[in-house]
């Protein structure tokens, strides 16, 4: 038995810390372009989860410095409540600390490995401690930290602790030095950009070396903080069951009442005559065997859903359509958000919203952003279940061209899944796993919203067959009526006529010929028009017929107001000398009423 | 038709066009135009003049969208310059109008295509062939080799030909304007119009013009407007059968319906362009059978072909529908040049004789 002896000299335990130097992917932080991201993407999370407790509008700043040829310094610095200073070491100097953890509540971070992963990541690559600068309010003074983690025993390492002057009465600031590149630029910012979407409450300045940019918020509310439910008896595992029980001195059926969310009376007794326990029996003396008969009856016994309400919390459908509108210009924006739903005992609920057109690429697969607890999912597109939904979404039944399963043309697509536990496939939280429940909440909600995009693409469509019809008659007719006079030789026929029978409406056109500009106003309502003619041009129109009613300039524009009234069945003029162009508008009669035709294009 | 009635005719037709236009427009009405649909559903068999011509079928184009409009007015543009075109008696190619559309703004054609049909639709609405309007086509027609001497007023003066003793090897060319040609005399008992250039130049080498009285007319493929119109007129003037000789596959049947009754594109010249009293020689599909010729499958779009002609109202005969439900279940095509396999003589010493005294010509 030599062998296992000499074995046994090497075998020896293993800490977090060590485990996860040799597995940094695990963690996102498999390169180091994306370690950056991974750590802006940890702390922005902590900051906006730590203000959305203290009921603070977020003000997060965030700064990545070039400090030598592949040393970059990252900043990021938040108004939240700050730390205790007896905690700050722990929180950025150990791995699996925190106080989420074991809280049942939607929350941005859940295992407490993000941050003091990256001060990990730090410190093997360029050295450095992380400098924590936190306060907690006005009466008490900063502290400056500088940590280190002790990768053999997973214990933070305080290298210095000081008072320092700062002029943020609370907050935390966290700079962090490591070695990377910045590849990832266009990422990092659609990292942020996708976060300030899904936080409209937030505002985000980003100083990226020399350039800077600002996600504003688009809401002044604070979002309400999910509070923390106590587990479902559906959701919940052998060892959690164990490690609870140990901990009461309760008798079975009031620890099941005492501890489990919608556990009521007749509910505990269901499941104590399920297993076989008597309910009077303390729960702290069960053996394994009889917990886990426990465990199964608690499973089997139908007990209502958790509450959603409180330990969820969605963006809602008008915030999603704000956050999306300030960040992309669309023609059509609608978000839903589905009701609470459950799967394996965890609450759950799915929000999704749909843009087209504007400045999205016309072109290509559709975006998707991915979103789970209000954390955009950047990498592992592929692999996740939101994708896969996506695609499996027969789209072309919304008239939507679809390729390879994918949308096409100007689309994008949200959905964010918000839980007490999103169901990562790893780790590093990048795709959320099939779980049926949730494929099923996130399908409902994008052919509820397919059909929403299908009407507004055929409303759409409509006006512009409108328009169409318009441009034949008031633009193409009467050079029909031009040529055809000539060849018939015969004088130029007239036709408005057509224009009336077919419009019913207000019709301005505009041209220029020979250096003159004409704005004619047809009225072929029912009804006297009094309307307002703006244009803007770059002619001054100094010598309009009729002058204008007032003219005022901007960068080389001239914008002319004419008040026109205009009788049933009447025609008046504007011209002046010029080059045309500009855009012309009429107000004070409904759209419906009016149309604008533009003869030069 | 002499060429100052031609002219005469349309120009009044193009008048009463514009003129039928303007009167909508001062009725308040917006200008339209109606046009005979142009697929195969809408051409019927005329007994009168024994060809296929367009049905009652009409499609309306009024001038209430903005491509609609914008195709009158091109219409407009296109009359407007046929008239000026009339009056200083010039004439010009299609695609020589189509460059000039290039300052008409609004109007200018976006592609060849369109202004050829274009043309055609003004063809149709005014009953006038596009030589009337002084547009000739671009391309040439093919040739003729056989005893007949013709009369050509060229742009040098009147010419007259025998079509083999004052001609190269490769025959006489047939212009763009047919309507030029006066038929003088001829020596023929029938005329084979030939698709390939090799098959032509096999007939000629091997004297089958001289020991058959025939004249041989080289189709180039799908024959041009004025290459039909050549064959029309012979088979007019002298009372001459056409016999057509392609190869055996669906793409040459559709040779022969052009021939002998037409295309569908224009149908409204049938009565001009189509050969009615002219008949398939080969290759048949059962001549594939008989011969054993050399051969290859169908492809996907030949099967399609096939089947879609089963449908098309001028393959709707008994011999037709044999020969393609023959082709079909064989799954086998061939080219005509496949009887030189068996010998370079064998397609005029043997397989047109056995073919033609089968078909009652010689």
């Amino acid at each position: 038995m030599v062998l296992a002896e000499d074995l046994a000299k090497q075998q020896r335990s293993i800490s977090v810390a060590e485990f996860f130097e040799k597995n940094k992917h695990l963690l996102g932080f498999d390169s180091p372009t994306r370690g950056v991201i991974t750590t802006i993407k940890e702390a922005v999370d902590n900051s906006l989860d730590a203000c959305e407790e203290a009921q603070v509008l977020p003000d997060i700043f965030i700064s990545i410095k070039k400090v030598s040829n592949e040393v970059f310094r990252i900043i990021v610095e938040d108004n939240g409540p700050g730390i205790v200073p007896a905690q700050v070491p722990f929180v950025f100097g150990k791995l699996l600390y925190g106080s989420r953890f074991h809280q049942i509540r939607q929350t941005r971070g859940q295992q407490g490995i993000g941050i003091s992963a990256a001060v990990l990541y730090a410190q093997l690559t360029s050295g450095v401690p992380t400098i924590v600068i936190s306060r907690t309010g006005a009466k008490e003074s900063a502290r400056r930290f500088e940590i280190l983690i002790r990768i053999e025993t997973n214990e933070p390492d305080i290298v210095s602790e000081q008072p320092f002057e700062w002029d943020r009465i609370h907050g935390t600031r966290v700079q962090i030095e490591f070695k990377s590149t910045m590849t990832a630029k266009k990422k990092l910012l659609e990292y942020l950009r996708y976060t300030s979407v899904v936080n409209p409450h937030a505002r985000f300045r980003i100083e990226l070396d020399e350039e800077s940019f600002t996600f504003e918020r688009v809401s002044q509310e604070v979002i309400d903080c999910p509070v923390a439910i106590q587990p479902h008896p559906h959701g919940i595992e052998f060892g959690q069951l164990k490690r609870m029980a140990a901990q009461s001195d309760l008798r079975i059926a009031d620890f099941l009442v005492e501890s489990f969310s919608r556990v009521g009376r007749k509910s505990a007794q269901e499941i104590c005559e399920r297993s076989g326990i008597k309910g009077t029996l303390k729960v702290n003396g069960l053996s394994s065997d009889a917990l886990k008969k426990l465990l199964t009856a608690m499973q089997d016994t139908a007990v209502p859903a958790p509450p959603a309400t409180q330990c969820l919390s969605p963006i809602g459908e008008d915030l999603i359509r704000r956050g999306l509108e300030k960040e992309f210009q669309m023609d059509f924006v609608a978000a839903r958000t589905r009701p609470s739903s459950v799967f394996s005992g965890h609450s759950f609920m799915v929000e999704a919203a749909i843009g087209y057109g504007g400045r999205l690429p016309a072109e290509g697969n559709a975006i998707l952003l991915r979103f789970a607890n209000r954390v955009p999912l950047m990498y592992q597109q592929g692999a996740c279940a939101i994708t896969e939904c996506v695609t499996g979404i027969n789209w072309k039944v919304y008239n939507i061209p679809q390729q390879g399963g994918f949308p096409t043309g100007p689309v994008l697509i949200l959905v964010h899944v918000a839980s007490t536990n999103v169901p990562f496939t790893s780790e590093s939280k990048d795709a959320i796993a099939g779980i049926a429940e949730i494929e099923k909440e996130i399908t409902l909600a994008l052919q509820d919203l397919g059909r929403e995009l299908k009407n507004f693409v055929s409303r759409r469509d409509r006006s512009k067959l409108a328009d169409d019809r318009a441009r034949a008659v008031c633009a193409i007719i009467p050079e029909i009526a031009e040529k055809v006079s000539s060849i018939v030789e015969k004088p130029l026929v007239d036709t408005s006529a057509i224009e009336g029978k077919l419009m019913h409406k207000l019709i301005a056109k505009k041209a220029g010929r020979d250096g003159n500009v004409i704005i004619e106003l047809n009225n072929y309502t029912a009804q006297d028009a009094e309307v307002t003619v703006y244009e803007i041009s770059p002619d001054t129109a100094a010598d309009a017929v009729p002058k204008a009613d007032f003219t005022s300039e901007a960068d080389g524009q001239f914008t002319k107001v004419w008040k026109v009234r205009i009788p049933p069945r009447e025609v008046r003029r504007i011209s002046y000398s010029g080059k045309g162009g500009g855009i012309l508008e009429i107000r004070g009669i409904e759209d419906a009423k009016k149309m604008v035709v533009d003869l030069d294009v | 038709m002499s060429k100052e009635e031609l002219e005469k005719k349309s120009m009044e037709a193009l008048l009463r066009i514009a003129g039928v236009w303007y009167e909508q427009m001062k009725a308040g009405e917006i200008p339209s135009i109606s046009l005979p649909t142009r697929t195969k559903y809408n051409i019927e068999f005329d007994d009168a003049s024994e060809v296929w011509k367009y049905g009652d079928k009409e499609s309306m184009r009024t001038a209430a969208s903005a491509k609609s409009a914008t195709h009158l007015l091109k219409m407009a543009y296109v009359i407007g310059f046929i008239k000026q075109q009339l009056i200083e008696n010039r004439s010009s190619t299609l695609r020589e109008m189509y460059y000039i559309s290039e300052g008409w703004k609004r109007a200018k054609f976006g592609a060849q295509d369109e202004s050829n049909f274009l043309i055609e639709d003004l063809e149709i609405l005014s009953d006038v062939p596009r030589e009337g309007f002084h547009l000739h086509p671009e391309e040439n027609g093919a040739s003729i080799y056989g005893p007949m001497r013709i009369r050509e007023e060229t742009r040098r003066g009147m010419k007259t030909l025998h079509c083999q003793d004052d001609v190269g090897q490769a025959g006489y060319t047939i212009p763009n304007n047919v309507e030029n040609i006066e038929l003088v005399d001829h020596d023929a008992k029938f005329v084979i119009a030939i698709e390939t250039g090799g098959m032509y130049d096999r007939l000629i080498e091997n004297g089958f013009d001289e020991d058959h009285h025939a004249i041989l007319v080289h189709l180039k493929g799908q024959p041009a407007r004025s290459t039909r119109r050549m064959l029309n007129k012979i088979s007019m003037a002298w009372d001459l059968p056409v016999m057509v000789f392609t190869d055996g596959d669906p793409w040459s049947y559709r040779i022969y319906a052009s021939v002998a009754y037409g295309a569908i594109k224009s149908a409204h010249m049938s009565e001009i362009l189509a050969t009615p009293r002219s008949q398939f020689l080969g290759l048949q599909p059962s001549d594939i059978r008989d011969y054993n010729l050399p051969s290859d499958k169908l492809t996907e779009k030949d099967t399609e072909a096939l089947k879609s002609e089963l449908t098309d109202p001028r393959f709707a005969t008994d011999y037709w529908k044999k020969q393609i439900s023959l082709q079909l279940e064989m799954n086998l095509k061939s080219e005509q040049q496949a009887f030189a396999a068996r010998g370079l003589d064998f397609v005029t010493k043997k397989y047109l004789p056995a073919r033609l005294s089968e078909m009652g010509i010689i």
